[in-house]
């Protein structure tokens, strides 16, 4: 009998065909360390991060490749940096539009610009737009290399997981495919699989959080433009296409453009082509020649899980949080859950860390989920005003932007994701007080230039041990573990970066890139302890 | 710390200059000028503690529990 796991969206590429597994004709469930549900951004990154770490991991997603649609579209420096130590940045570089300049319009008028091009020394730009399922694409390229170096990554297409049963030390799958149910375990099990998480609902699990009354448009359009490389807001924009309009470029020569359609609108009519085009007619200005790539309608919502862990079940990615879009917060945070969640399971897993350190992914990425639902919120309340005086101070905000500089940093349409810094973590040793603030515990380390290379390249595959004007030794095994050393001189960036008002220092470095503990000297008992504390023994 | 006890150099003059500043114009664009003058002097104070406090004693401006 032939049974059905129907398509809910048209795929931009069929990545991983169905083919039948030998799991489907065992007599018992097969237990599988790793399962990871759901093949989006953030569930190919688990695999791939954890495949890499060389943990056995099985993902399953109910289609065969990433669905059509720009989607995502904006990707932050770190998650490149992130994607570049899982060697998966590369492509994305190259086919990536790269931007560092915003503009921000009101009515006909340019009210200021701003450049988010970073300090020079860094080996990934500010940002890349790039299609979702091209960053899909890229992700899965690099789990078909990290698989022929013998990485354990399965993925199995037209798996739909119906039923889920979480156990003390396992969890049981109910897994339709077209050849029928079957049943898996996973010892732990990571849902991936998005803001409507089917695996949370199975779990009765709450979303909380804030739902705006707004309707946003996206109009993807393909055109032989010569707009520059750069994102144009405008707040009541001249051609009154909606109440706020954003242009971006993406790769292929297509244009995304955002219009704010406001609460009360009919769905089905503002997604008819004649209408949508009457709304990017009005913008382009006439003449303009081109093609509607793809359009979709969203509303959007800011809530979270109240907590990520549930025993043997962790989520990750929108399933766990759910932002607005402004600020590139959605994506580019999922990515940071699976840099923080990866490293930690293996340890767990590999029996080199105790269960609890999966409680700090909780802690850390919650703490991240806040940040950005703050950011996203306010971003949200300036470019969306929720009542009449809430409107009155931003149109304030506005009229003074165009002369007067202080009000710009008010202006807010979407402050663009920064990594989270996990202040206060349990994880987190000692801090020197003399050291920039920027490279305290909890922080992502910041990228320098290396001779022939870069700092980040050389940091994430364990936990490092990083010496700059300070020697440390070049291999150290503690509590099980092998700590790599790296000893560095102490270049113009890495001075001011990591060292600030000390001649020397000693970092110790978390296999995600951020700054477990950091000294003015190297003293083994003192980096046995902030060890300890960073994977949970203490 | 926010200044409560008395700090105008010219007080009548300076509450006489802000009601002649909304001369002529109509309650909204009183009401908007209002918003850009607060921002103004929002920024001029900066700190966000003083704000804050500023806020919490305009929408309550009973003295604070000791």
């Amino acid at each position: 009998m032939k049974h059905d796991v129907p398509e809910r969206y048209a795929l931009a590429f069929r990545l991983y065909p169905y083919a039948r597994s030998p799991d489907q004709d065992a007599r018992a469930p097969v237990r599988h360390r790793v399962i990871v549900v759901g093949g989006g951004p953030v569930g190919l990154a688990t695999a791939l991060d954890l495949g890499r770490r060389a943990i056995p991991v099985l993902l399953l997603d109910d289609h065969e490749g990433p669905g059509l649609g720009s989607r995502a579209l904006c990707f932050a420096k770190r998650t490149l940096e992130i994607c570049d130590r899982l060697g998966a940045a590369a492509p994305m570089l190259e086919k990536g539009v790269q931007w560092n300049l915003g503009k921000v319009f009101r009515d006909d008028r340019l009210l200021y610009e701003f450049n988010l091009l970073p300090e020079g020394g860094h080996a990934m730009p500010a940002f890349i737009n790039l299609q979702q399922p091209w960053f899909e694409k890229f992700l899965h390229d690099a789990i078909l290399s990290a698989q022929a170096e013998g990485a354990p990554i399965e993925l199995r297409g037209k798996n739909r997981v119906d039923a889920i049963t979480p156990d003390t030390d396992h969890v049981t799958l109910t897994v339709m495919t077209p050849d029928g149910p079957y049943h898996l375990e996973a010892d732990w099990l990571i849902a991936c699989d998005g803001a409507r998480s089917p695996l949370r609902g199975m779990m009765g699990l709450g979303f909380e959080g804030r739902v705006f009354e707004d309707n946003f448009l996206i109009a993807d359009v393909k055109m032989k433009a010569d707009f520059p490389t750069e994102r144009w807001f405008w707040f009541e924009p001249h051609f009154k296409s909606g109440d706020s309009a954003l242009l971006h470029k993406q790769p292929d020569d297509i244009w995304r453009i955002d219009f704010q359609l406001g609460w009360n609108i009919d769905r089905a009519k503002e997604l008819e082509p004649a209408r949508i085009r009457a709304r990017v007619d009005a913008m382009l200005g006439p003449g303009v020649d081109y093609e509607l790539d793809w359009c979709s309608i969203y509303t959007f919502q800011c809530r979270r899980m109240e907590r990520f862990r549930h025993g043997r079940v962790l989520f990750a990615g929108d399933s766990a949080h759910q932002v607005s879009p402004f600020g590139a917060r959605g994506a580019n945070s999922g990515i940071q859950d699976v840099d923080n969640l990866a490293w930690k399971l293996a340890l767990v897993v590999q029996g080199a860390a105790p269960d609890s350190l999966l409680d700090s992914y909780d802690a850390e990425r919650v703490h991240g989920a806040e940040e950005n639902i703050l950011n996203s919120t306010r971003s949200t309340d300036f470019i969306t005003p929720k009542t009449p005086v809430s409107r009155m101070f931003r149109n304030a905000v506005l009229d003074l932007a165009e002369t007067l500089p202080f009000a710009r940093t008010v202006v807010n349409s979407g402050r663009l994701s920064l990594p989270c810094t996990y202040d206060g973590s349990a994880l987190n040793g000692p801090d020197h007080p003399q050291m920039p603030p920027r490279t305290r515990p909890g922080s992502p380390c910041p990228d320098a230039p290396l001779a022939g290379g870069w700092l980040l390249a050389q940091l994430g595959r364990g936990f490092t041990l990083l010496g700059i004007g300070i020697e440390v030794p070049p291999q150290l095994t503690l509590h099980g573990l092998a700590v790599d050393g790296l000893t560095l001189d102490p270049s113009p960036e890495l001075a001011a970066r990591y060292l600030g008002d000390v001649p020397g220092a000693v970092y110790l470095i978390r296999p995600d890139q951020h700054v477990a503990a950091r000294w003015d000297r190297f003293e083994s008992a003192a980096l046995g302890q902030a060890l300890a504390r960073a994977i949970g023994k203490e | 710390m926010l200044i409560t006890t008395p700090n105008l150099t010219r007080a009548d003059e300076s509450y006489a200059r802000l009601i002649a500043t909304h001369d002529g114009l109509t309650e909204a664009e009183s009401h908007a000028l209002n918003a850009r003058l607060i921002l103004i002097l929002m920024n001029h104070i900066g700190d966000h503690a003083i704000l804050a406090e500023a806020m919490r004693l305009a929408r309550d401006p009973r003295p604070a529990a000791p």
